[in-house]
């Protein structure tokens, strides 16, 4: 069973999040901002983490930069949340480390075929 | 920069796309049952959506969508391409080039487009139901791709992963995979966690191209991807016949086309993603190999060593074929600069109220991609001029006993190592009373000074001149034809223009194909030596000293019977030693003007790789450029157009004198 880690301010997108990929049988761990995503992710364990960008206390982008730096974020694939208007946020992310993106708003299906297609069987 | 921008890359495949769709679409308002017209506009429509999403551009892709469905239905015969319907997409098109520039837009003006491509589409004829059975579709034919990739190096640590890309490759059909390990470093140098592998895989599949593509759509920005459609006796003769016939753009230019292409084209060759950048590296270090070769030509005809000078001769012949090759590389047909234009007469027409029609010629001509991208400003504005100024309205045209619509003609052809360009239009022609009135005015002439008939159209492009009494919604904006003339001759071109009152104009432009190595003619003059391009060279006589001392304080000689006026490259350069016994004259022209240049000696042609003059230096005039000769040694390069404007104006008072 893979686990994923899901980073956002956002309660609701964070339990949209968990039940989209809890039905499918991954496990989900939350954390609410940059910071607390930097703290669980250096813990190491995670398949997959799935952040947004704009959040307090740290910003999606520094945390993707600052995992990728440590030895537990190499290699973990990172899907960032993206609205339809950031195309440069995108060109972003993906020069700090991001893996894959995703854009808000999104159906379950979407969420589960983009983290199947990342995540190595 | 932008070579290596991906985001950049869409937006000028973007702008490709829509051009290519708009000038489908132009053409399809004439012949509205062209099915390859419809085809065109439709597989323009479905890239730009496809790639719009695959980079980002979902704003885009989403509106495309739309328009994309609306010639769907086109193409599978439901609705007509009615007038209408081709208006509401040719108005969108505006939209969707906001939309890919990343322009700020109004969201209710893309609702408003939708709603009118709606109401086009259902107020059409009747969709014939009876001939659409979606659920009849030809018969799937599986295609077989070649699908050649490798992930940046430092993919695996982003989190990308090679496996579920392959094995989504796999879920698409039949699949054959091997690995290439070519750029696997040694043990010693490997890094664990970069990506050396690059793989090949042949893919058959009922999927379309966009399939493929979407599985890469995560890597696709940064990763070496190409994708080949192999042709087996296919039976399709329908899918060649539409390839062939499709007037697609050339490899080299557009990477990003040739990975979004409609999966229906058939491929000949691979293509190869390039940013442009990279091209304009290549020309630099073939530049140097070219100096490096004509030292060791040098070196070699000093030497009696026949093998080395065989060596120096096969060198010379790969060198010369590099450089052919490297230029032909860079080549792009002049038809990416004119389509625009289709659209620009379209608007001018409701702009002007005039009825114009748009004749192009030659537009396989190919020319330098720099000098395509240089070139787009001024022949716009040479376009707006002509149609603004030269074009009457219909009524003083049918007054005048002409057809109502007027004529605009671009036509492109090579000629040696230049490409000539004109810009014709069949109006008024231009009124010389008014250029001289305006000239005067502008205190360009003094008032009454004779002038040839050409040096008064030329002053056309003097600057700060207009013609136009008032400031139009067309010209007058900021550029003007000085402006044209500068960017012409920024790019070692020359312009000239002739006007038959009531017969209309012709502006031509003649451009070298590339700009950064020339045929030179070498010359000595004093003790140093320069280049002359030799595209402007006619001919070349000796200055007998008769003809010298004669010509002393006068500087013109007689050439077939006609006077041509000379410059002293001694004086012009204060050289100060004692001039050859036996001076030769170069002749050379831009346009219509011919002035001769007196060196001392000729010492041959030389290929010239043009280096650009330090910033202190540029404004220097009489060179445009320098080049390192086999020997090491610096030669100037001379600014022909400037030279030939200094030898015209000593040649000025001599004309009313004599």
């Amino acid at each position: 069973m893979s686990a994923i880690l899901t980073v956002d301010d956002s309660i609701s997108i964070r339990a949209a999040i968990k039940i989209a990929l809890s039905g499918e049988g991954y496990a989900v761990t939350e954390a609410g901002n940059g910071a607390q995503g930097l703290e669980k992710a250096s813990a190491g364990g995670f398949d997959l983490i799935i952040t947004d960008l704009n959040m307090p206390v740290m910003d999606g982008l520094t945390m993707i930069r600052e995992l990728r730096a440590r030895p537990a974020g190499a290699g973990v694939p990172i899907i960032f949340l993206t609205t339809e208007s950031d195309p440069d946020v995108k060109a972003q992310a993906k020069a700090a480390g991001a893996t894959g993106w995703l854009t808000k708003p999104f159906e379950p299906e979407q969420l589960v075929r983009v983290v199947q297609k990342v995540l190595a069987k | 920069m932008s070579g290596l921008d991906p985001t950049e890359t869409f937006r000028q495949e973007a702008q490709e796309l829509l051009e290519q769709v708009e000038k489908g679409l132009l053409d399809l308002a004439h012949r509205p049952e062209d099915r390859d017209l419809i085809d065109a506009v439709f597989r323009g429509l479905h890239t730009l959506k496809g790639s719009g999403a695959m980079f980002g551009f979902d704003a885009l892709a989403a509106f495309t969508h739309h328009c994309e469905t609306a010639f769907d239905r086109v193409r599978k015969g439901e609705v007509p391409a009615s007038k209408r319907l081709i208006a509401c997409v040719l108005a969108a098109q505006d939209h969707m080039r906001a939309l890919a520039e990343g322009r700020p837009v109004e969201p209710a003006v893309g609702k408003a487009l939708l709603a009118d491509l709606h109401a086009a589409v259902e107020g059409g004829d009747a969709p014939a139901a009876a001939l659409a059975d979606p659920a009849a579709p030809v018969a799937p034919v599986g295609k077989t791709w070649k699908i050649r990739f490798s992930l940046p190096t430092d993919a695996l640590v982003n989190g990308a992963r090679p496996l579920p890309l392959l094995d989504e490759l796999r879920g698409l059909g039949d699949c054959r995979v091997q690995v290439l390990t070519d750029d696997v470093p040694a043990l010693g140098d490997l890094v664990p966690t970069e990506c050396h592998l690059a793989w090949e895989v042949l893919l058959t599949t009922t999927h379309g191209r966009d399939a493929i593509d979407d599985v890469f759509i995560f890597v696709i920005d940064d990763m070496t991807l190409e994708v080949e459609e192999l042709i087996e006796a296919s039976t399709d003769n329908a899918a060649l016949e539409g390839a062939t016939k499709a007037p697609s753009a050339p490899p080299s230019e557009k990477p990003v086309e040739a990975a979004a292409q409609d999966s229906r084209a058939v491929k000949t060759g691979e293509t190869v993603r390039v940013p442009a950048e990279r091209l304009d590296e290549m020309m630099d270090r073939v530049g140097e190999l070219v100096i490096a070769q004509s030292r060791l030509r040098q070196l070699a005809s000093s030497s009696l060593d026949t093998a080395l000078r065989a060596v120096a001769e096969e060198i010379e012949r790969l060198a010369a074929e590099m450089r052919d090759t490297m230029m032909v590389v860079r080549m792009v047909p002049v038809i990416q600069l004119f389509a625009r234009f289709r659209r620009l007469i379209h608007d001018l027409q409701n702009d002007t109220g005039k009825k114009i029609q748009l004749q192009i010629e030659g537009e396989t001509t190919e020319l330098d991609k720099t000098v395509i991208e240089r070139l787009a400003d001024p022949l716009v504005h040479l376009v707006r001029n002509a149609a603004d100024h030269g074009l009457e309205t219909p009524e003083e045209r049918a007054a005048a006993g002409k057809p109502e619509a007027g004529i605009i003609r671009l036509s492109a052809r090579q000629s040696g190592a230049e490409v000539l360009i004109t810009i014709a239009d069949d109006g008024r022609g231009v009124d010389r009373d008014r250029v001289r009135a305006k000239a005067e005015e502008n205190g360009l002439i003094a008032p009454g000074q004779v002038l040839t008939d050409n040096e008064l159209l030329n002053l056309i492009f003097a600057p700060g001149f207009s013609t136009a009494a008032t400031i139009t919604n067309l010209s007058g904006r900021g550029v003007g034809m000085d402006v044209v003339k500068k960017t012409i001759e920024g790019l070692r071109g020359a312009l000239d223009i002739t006007s038959n009152p009531g017969e209309g104009s012709v502006v031509s432009l003649r451009i070298p194909l590339t700009l950064a190595i020339i045929d030179g003619l070498l010359v000595r003059v004093g003790t140093s030596r320069f280049v002359i391009p030799l595209a402007n060279v006619e001919e070349c006589v000796e200055l007998s000293p008769a003809q010298d001392l004669r010509s002393t304080g006068r500087s013109l000689i007689t050439l077939r019977d006609e006077l041509v006026p000379f410059l002293r490259l001694r004086e012009q350069f204060n050289t100060g030693s004692a001039p050859d016994p036996h001076q030769k004259i170069v002749v050379v022209s831009t346009g219509q003007d011919r002035v001769g240049l007196v060196v001392d000696q000729i010492l041959g042609d030389h290929q010239t790789v043009i280096k650009p003059l330090s910033s202190f230096h540029a404004d220097i005039g009489a060179f445009s450029g320098a080049t390192i000769l086999g020997d090491g040694g610096v030669a100037l390069i001379l600014d022909i157009p400037a030279l030939v404007q200094l030898g015209q104006r000593h040649d000025a008072p001599m004309r009313v004198a004599g």
